[in-house]
């Protein structure tokens, strides 16, 4: 499990005892990933910047008590994310009415694949295309990253928090189900589908 | 198990939530589909290229408030 490791008890415990090499080495790693999560439910990047600041004011302050009961990334990551939603809470009277008409339940599981490519029976028209052969270049480039980002920026919110947590952020599921509150089952439907949008958008890039 | 019903179940597979029976079935029914194989490496790709998107640095300003911060509780700690 990739958190247990990138943030070990004794990388709390360094913390702890006030090991600045260790608070610079984790502001830098998780910058990046608390950023994508801040952004998941902030659109304005600068107020994510300051969300992102002031989570890491937070898990200062709270650093005594906390305990390592979970990671600390992912004690981290929830604090973003409470910090992050009472900011768009503040915000949401912005929200346009048509949002809110649109909203739709985030945990009916439904196609995820365009139905025209399968015959009646069920089965593929057309094979989707083989990924394998294409270059590193292009696969992990510069076009192919922004659209995946914005992919998962066009997202419902509910299905952009748990893909950012789980593919960006690379928390393991457990964490992540309790950081949202949501059953392990409503977090696979979500992953799925968000995930099922991004690999849509690289293959209407890569083919 | 069609290829429609087999797309639907990649994520459950690669979280490792398929019973054994479904997942017998399910890595029977991918052995055998170059379709659904190739479905499958595309959605394994994706999950790369979705960890490689790229580290925001962050800026020197906010770095050096947060050491400051951070500073500031250790000496009041001890
Ligand atoms: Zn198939």
């Amino acid at each position: 499990m990739p958190g247990v490791v990138e943030s070990s008890g004794s990388e709390l415990e360094s913390l702890k005892r006030g090991d600045e090499a260790t608070f610079v080495s984790l502001i830098q790693r998780y910058h990046g990933p608390m950023l994508r999560l801040a952004m998941a439910y902030i659109r304005d990047h600068h107020i994510a910047e300051d969300v992102v600041q002031e989570a890491w004011l937070t898990a200062i302050r709270s650093l005594d008590r906390f305990e390592g009961r979970s990671s600390l990334k992912t004690w981290i990551f929830g604090i973003v994310i409470n910090l992050a939603r009472a900011r768009r809470r503040k915000e949401s009277r912005l929200l346009t009415f048509t949002a809110l008409l649109r909203r739709e339940d985030p945990d009916r599981r439904e196609p995820t694949v365009d139905p025209s490519r399968f015959t009646a029976a069920g089965d593929w028209r057309a094979v989707p295309h083989q990924w394998e052969n294409i270059p590193e270049e292009t696969l992990l480039g510069r076009e192919a990253m922004q659209r995946v980002q914005a992919a998962i920026e066009k997202l419902p919110p509910k299905h952009r928090e748990v893909i950012v947590l789980r593919d960006v952020a690379e928390l393991d599921a457990g964490p992540v189900s309790e950081l949202l509150g949501i059953s392990a089952e409503n977090q696979r439907v979500r992953l799925h589908r968000a995930r099922a949008a991004v690999r849509k958008a690289l293959e209407d890039y890569l083919g | 198990m069609k290829c429609r019903e087999v797309v639907e179940l990649m994520t459950d597979y690669l979280e490792g939530a398929l019973t054994a029976p479904d997942r017998e079935r399910f890595e029977q029914h991918i052995v055998g589909c170059d379709g659904c194989r190739a479905y499958l490496q595309q959605l394994r790709l994706t999950l790369r290229a979705m960890r490689s998107v790229e580290g925001v640095p962050i800026p020197d300003r906010v770095q050096t408030e947060l050491v400051r911060a951070f500073r500031n509780w250790r000496s009041a700690s001890r």
